[in-house]
């Protein structure tokens, strides 16, 4: 925005009672302009003094930048879930956070900082993982806005703020905003749960994590990485040096660097380091704090708009606002339209292509690989058919025998199937299987049909 | 936040006439896809297992509970759970196939676990059924009976309580009742 905000109408005096410091904020407030929507637009007092309740996810790079903007941008309440810990390593961006305070929980320093530098804002730290709590805690606040640095973790919030709406209970509404950056590249969107395009939705714009084959890994490693994978996925699961990998855990990583490090000299490699060791383990995305600066901004204003119905914010038509700085600066705002066949947000199953002569194996395999699926773990049932259980034990012996038959012996062309993972959070996913070529039936009694 | 609200409902009501013009598709039941999800969550215990008589048919099973402490250790106690297509709004019906004495438990089988009746919720899985039923086993509780006279016992006389426990347990005779020999 290359103008300030214009406000028409006369610029009141701030009232006695209310400091110095959010004067300009609530002539923002209190004076609609050329773009308010009238009809939502209240300029009274308790509605500019007493925002609404408000959750941040994550107190990471984007998180230290969003509860500052909140608080600053009038917010008096809010919560923040963090289950992180101060690494020496996110002093240089998360400005929330000091020497001292290395080692203790990102959610508390950051709501104990925020508090004191600014009067009169509630912060409420939650140390733990964002799955630990239940809808009741989501039911009490207006509004959610993300900063997290895990897709897996965006997918259970949405899915879980999408089954929240209730059609009965307006408050069981509650916009997700949702910021994310990678590098110089950085998205804000805002998602109205069941109405509007969802993360779920969203998905493919977020392409998994290239994996390499594990044969490669085995076999064949070329790059540094492929040896700290190799120490990651095989040497730890054959050697089991501690109970549970703990990827914050410098003895754990320094277990795995030693690994890799031997299996790079093997293979004449060089480049393995601790820190690439626990970059590649972590799955670190290079961070830059500017570019955090600016989606945090971007998230908050859309908070504030959302919140205030002072301008028309990001969610209706436009909902997606895409920012690279790669190359010079560009940034673009569209609407990602709602697919109706979303797993989350959808009704009706999704299409799902399949060759038929896979056996059920490699099709749970190819699950994991495809954008629209990224399953790890997924239990697989058709319409009174069940194909594959990971858990209970015992269903999973039984129907362990069909991994080896192949999917059109399981299932027919156009059926249903019912997909479960425990990673997806409280939706599961359906899909309609589309076959990509003519089954071939194995021979059976030296008839080949 | 009232703009989008009406709008909401706007789009439901369209929903809703594309509905009833038919142009929904048969899918895989809400229900299954429920249980399915549930039991792919389940972290059972050493102590408990499932059994499926029918492995196509998700919604019918058997659960095994194999207390390892308490005054039951050392039973083997076989429920099973029937669960219908209006799950999760209904919670499942869980019975013991065994007669054994205990104040929770009547000798038909039923069994007195809030969350099976008055405290189900649709957020509540079978997990949390599963937990419950082993808490049973740990901490008989007398103030919620079915079986009274257990329930009696074990208010006004621990001691004898445990050791009907452990007679009935090996198939004998408490107060005229014969029970199920349930040692493994
Ligand atoms: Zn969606």
């Amino acid at each position: 925005m290359s103008q300030p905000v214009m406000v028409s109408g006369t610029i009141l005096a701030p009232s006695s009672t209310m400091a110095t410091r959010w004067q300009y904020l609530d002539n923002v407030r209190r004076n609609s302009g050329p773009f308010t929507d009238p009809d939502v637009f209240d300029a009274s007092e308790a509605a500019a003094t007493n925002m609404e309740q408000i959750n941040v996810f994550g107190a990471g790079g984007l998180g230290c930048e969003i509860l500052k903007n909140l608080a600053l941008s009038g917010f008096k309440k809010i919560h923040v879930i963090d289950m992180d810990t101060i690494d020496v390593s996110n002093l240089n961006r998360q400005f929330l956070f000091r020497q001292s305070d290395v080692g203790e929980s990102k959610a508390e320093v950051a709501a104990k900082f925020v508090e004191k530098r600014v009067k009169g804002v509630s912060i409420t730290p939650h140390n733990c993982k964002i799955q630990d709590k239940d809808e009741d805690f989501y039911m009490q606040f207006t509004l959610v806005i993300c900063g997290l640095d895990s897709i897996e973790a965006r997918r259970w919030i949405n899915s879980t703020l999408v089954d929240l709406v209730d059609m009965n209970n307006p408050d069981s509404f509650k916009p997700l905003i949702d910021g994310g950056t990678e590098g110089f590249k950085g998205q804000s969107r805002v998602i109205y749960p069941t109405m509007t395009s969802c993360i779920e939705c969203q998905l493919d714009m977020h392409a998994p994590r290239a994996a390499v084959p594990l044969c490669t890994l085995a076999t064949i490693p070329r790059q540094p990485e492929h040896c700290i994978e190799w120490a990651h996925i095989m040497a730890w699961e054959q050697e089991k040096p501690f109970p549970k990998l703990d990827n914050d855990d410098p003895e754990h990583i320094t277990w795995l660097y030693k690994k890799a490090l031997a299996r790079a000299a093997e293979f004449n490699i060089t480049g393995v380091t601790y820190s690439l060791t626990q970059g590649v383990v972590k799955n670190i995305i290079p961070a830059i704090a500017s570019t955090n600066a600016i989606i945090a901004a971007s998230c908050c204003n859309e908070a504030f708009k959302i919140a205030t119905n002072a301008n028309p914010a990001l969610g209706g038509e436009e909902n997606y606002m895409m920012y690279s700085g790669n190359d010079s600066i560009y940034t673009y705002t569209f609407k990602h339209e709602k697919k109706d066949d979303c797993p989350v947000c959808g009704n009706m199953a999704k299409n799902l292509d399949v060759d038929p002569n896979l056996t059920l194996q490699e099709f749970i395999e190819s699950l994991a690989a495809r954008p629209e699926a990224q399953l790890k773990k997924p239990s697989i049932r058709a319409e009174g058919r069940t194909l594959y259980m990971q858990s209970p034990e015992s269903l999973r012996l039984q129907t362990a025998p069909n991994l080896e038959k192949k999917v059109g012996d399981l299932v027919g062309n156009g059926d249903e199937i019912g997909v479960t993972d425990p990673s997806l959070g409280r939706v599961d996913f359906k899909f309609r299987l589309k076959f990509t070529s003519e089954f071939v039936k194995a021979e059976t009694n030296g008839h080949a049909k | 936040m009232l703009k989008i609200w009406s709008m909401k409902q706007k789009q439901q009501q369209d929903a809703n006439a594309d509905a009833a013009a038919g142009t929904r598709k048969k899918k895989v039941t809400a229900a299954q896809l429920r249980v399915q999800k549930d039991l792919s969550e389940l972290a059972l215990p050493s102590t408990m297992k499932t059994e499926f008589p029918d492995p196509d048919d998700i919604l019918y099973f058997n659960l095994t509970i194999e207390p390892d402490e308490g005054m039951y250790k050392g039973g083997r106690f076989h429920f099973t759970f029937a669960i219908s297509q209006n799950f999760p709004h209904e919670a499942p019906k869980v019975k013991c196939t065994q007669k054994i004495y205990h104040p929770n438990i009547d000798l038909e089988g039923n069994v007195c676990l809030n969350i099976l009746r008055e405290d189900w919720k649709p957020v509540l899985n079978l997990n949390a059924i599963i937990v419950g039923l082993q808490f049973l086993f740990l901490e008989p509780n007398a103030s919620d009976p079915l079986n009274k006279e257990a329930a009696e016992d074990l208010r006004s006389n621990r001691e004898g309580f445990k050791r009907n426990v452990r007679s009935s347990m090996g198939g004998g005779t408490v107060k005229n009742q014969t029970f199920e020999r349930v040692l493994k």
